[in-house]
């Protein structure tokens, strides 16, 4: 008795007490979400609230499937993550080596040159871009958001910082005995980057994952449709139904709420590698 | 005949140079072979473009795509723009409380996870779950939350005994409404950068503090606030410019008829509009460079003014 109430007064008590408070607020919405997922739509719009649903609506589920074409939505992201995750690591680690390794005329022109488009707001290119996609026809294909997506400054500027740090003996080695510097960045380099790499990946994916303006702009036929578009498509046409918009939209970030929960100390040491250091 | 030992090494030399630079030629091939894809993309889809839209900013588009050079009207047209003014003041409050809020309570929550306590990877998942959810959906569970007649939220403080207001159709309210969502959403990610920040402070620090008797607020004030302010700088130049570009949550959650869209359309909002709505891009075009424009001042002065606050060791 005497021990509970001491630790009511203490400090670690009092931290507890505040994160719990907090977690309950971050937590919540998300449990609404999957709560409201599973209600008919008599008990989500019922006045009190309904908090647990009395038979759970699994059939929600399949409406969102029925309702859309959400599978082809899902398939879509998901084409689009892995080709501009993959693009993206391969090459701005490519054009990272270099700019890190190798000394050459007009290298430091080039690099500030890139550089300028990583300190310059999305908005500034979106709609030349926009017109370079109507001339290549590319409209309404999932090519319009993965080609923009393959470059990046910001990924080679954040490799490049990695491949700096790598000891020169490696490298000195390796050309004593005969490598060209595709092989040592591929053999060598590469594998000692993977930290940065994961960063890398893991940033691409939750961005390609979760983009709205790109593909809303390029992209608003279902047949090339992303998630995150057919999201805010579905709040129009069934702007009123909502166990059936958290259904989708539960569906849409499970995918990365499962990614996250694999690879959680990767996404956390990856926002730290590109934030404080 | 032997050769003379000088010619010896004169043509060693020439041989060691020769190798040496044909070694130097391979190593500049590579390099831009190397360089090469993302150069020329970065060119095509960012470089050349950002060019093209300063041009755009002096056009005027018609129905077809064809467009006609006007000069600085588009410029001249801001100035009376009562809408684009609004747009700046609504991203204005924007940032005036997401910034700093954001960053107070991402520190407070950091702060709080590196103390020794049990539960601090439960903690850091559960405040990291938002920053990895897609806006989209973020903002659609939020719009429930605050419905004015179904929402869980007024229902919660009709226990208290307050009506709850119309949390996104009230003009007065809806912006602060989606500024609290984006403060929820950001809060983790900014919580990571302060918890890696704080854990490379050395802890002889604190300890020599607490042999001259200071409290835990005085080394928060002495010591963790000015170790951690150049992360507090990152940091706060980084909200600031994510905050500029604010658009999702106020394309998700505020519907186009509503009357308190021009009390929460950002500058960036305004910007799609007009380029792909109105198809007005080349006042679109305008924007995008105003927006620019601001930013680059805007971080021009914070790194002037980190100076003043900013300690590095």
């Amino acid at each position: 008795m005497q021990k509970s109430i001491q630790f009511v007064r203490s400090k670690t008590f009092l931290i507890h007490f505040i994160l719990i408070m907090g977690s309950i607020v971050m937590l919540f919405p998300f449990i609404w979400m999957i709560l409201t997922s599973l209600k008919t739509y008599a008990e989500s719009i019922q006045v009190p609230p309904v908090m647990i649903p009395e038979d759970f609506q699994w059939k929600n589920y399949q409406e969102v499937f029925t309702l859309l074409p959400f599978f082809k939505f899902m398939m879509n992201t998901f084409i689009i993550t892995v080709l501009r995750t993959a693009g993206q690591l391969f090459l701005c680690s490519l054009a990272a080596y270099a700019f890190a390794r190798i000394v050459f005329p007009g290298r430091n022109l080039l690099f500030v040159l890139a550089l300028s488009v990583l300190m310059v707001p999305g908005q500034v290119f979106l709609l030349p871009q926009y017109m370079i996609m109507v001339k290549l026809g590319w409209l309404n294909t999932l090519q319009a958001v993965v080609v923009p997506g393959l470059f990046s400054a910001f990924g080679t500027f954040l490799l490049r910082q990695f491949f700096m740090g790598l000891p020169k003996e490696l490298e000195e080695a390796a050309r004593l005995d005969g490598c060209n510097h595709f092989q040592i960045y591929w053999r060598i380099m590469l594998p000692l980057a993977k930290p940065g790499l994961i960063a890398l990946g893991i940033f691409t994916i939750l961005w390609s994952w979760n983009e709205l303006m790109w593909p809303m702009i390029v992209n608003s036929s279902p047949e090339a449709m992303t998630l995150a578009v057919g999201l805010s498509s579905l709040q129009g046409q069934y702007g009123t139904n909502y166990p059936i918009l958290m259904a989708g939209s539960f569906l849409a970030v499970l995918p990365m709420l499962l990614l996250f929960i694999i690879l959680q100390k990767q996404f956390i040491e990856g926002i730290a590698i590109t934030g404080g250091k | 005949m032997e050769p003379l030992p000088l010619q010896v090494e004169t043509k060693r030399k020439l041989h060691v140079l020769s190798y040496a630079s044909t070694k130097k030629r391979s190593d500049y091939l590579w390099a831009y072979i190397m360089i090469a894809p993302t150069m020329i993309g970065l060119f095509v889809f960012y470089l050349w473009p950002m060019l093209q839209t300063f041009y755009f900013s002096f056009t005027e588009w018609g129905a077809f795509g064809t467009y006609e050079w006007i000069g600085l009207k588009n410029y001249t047209r801001m100035l009376s723009d009562v809408n684009l003014l609004q747009s700046f003041k609504n991203t204005g409050i924007y940032i005036l409380f997401t910034v700093p809020l954001g960053i107070f309570l991402s520190i407070l929550v950091a702060v709080l996870l590196n103390q020794k306590i049990k539960g601090t990877t439960i903690y850091r998942t559960l405040y990291f779950l938002p920053v990895i959810t897609m806006p989209a959906a973020i903002a659609m569970v939020w719009k429930w939350l605050y419905n004015s007649d179904f929402g869980l939220l007024n229902y919660l403080l009709s226990f208290i005994g307050i009506e709850g207001p119309q949390w996104l159709t009230n003009p007065n309210i809806a912006l602060y409404s989606i500024i609290a969502v984006a403060i929820w959403s950001g809060i983790g990610y900014n919580m990571v950068i302060f918890l890696s920040g704080l854990q490379g402070i050395p802890k002889t620090y604190y300890e020599a503090a607490e042999m001259d008797g200071a409290g835990p607020v005085t080394m928060f004030f002495k010591i963790t606030l000015p170790l951690l302010s150049p992360v507090i700088f990152f940091v706060s130049i980084m909200s600031l410019i994510g905050a500029f570009q604010f658009f999702d949550l106020i394309f998700m959650m505020i519907s186009k008829s509503s009357t308190a869209l021009e009390n929460t359309q950002s500058i960036v909002y305004l910007f799609y509009q007009h380029a792909f709505v109105l198809n007005d891009k080349g006042y679109a075009a305008a924007i995008a460079v105003l927006l620019l424009v601001v930013i680059l001042i805007i971080t021009v002065i914070q790194m002037a003014l980190q100076k003043k606050w900013v300690h590095y060791d």
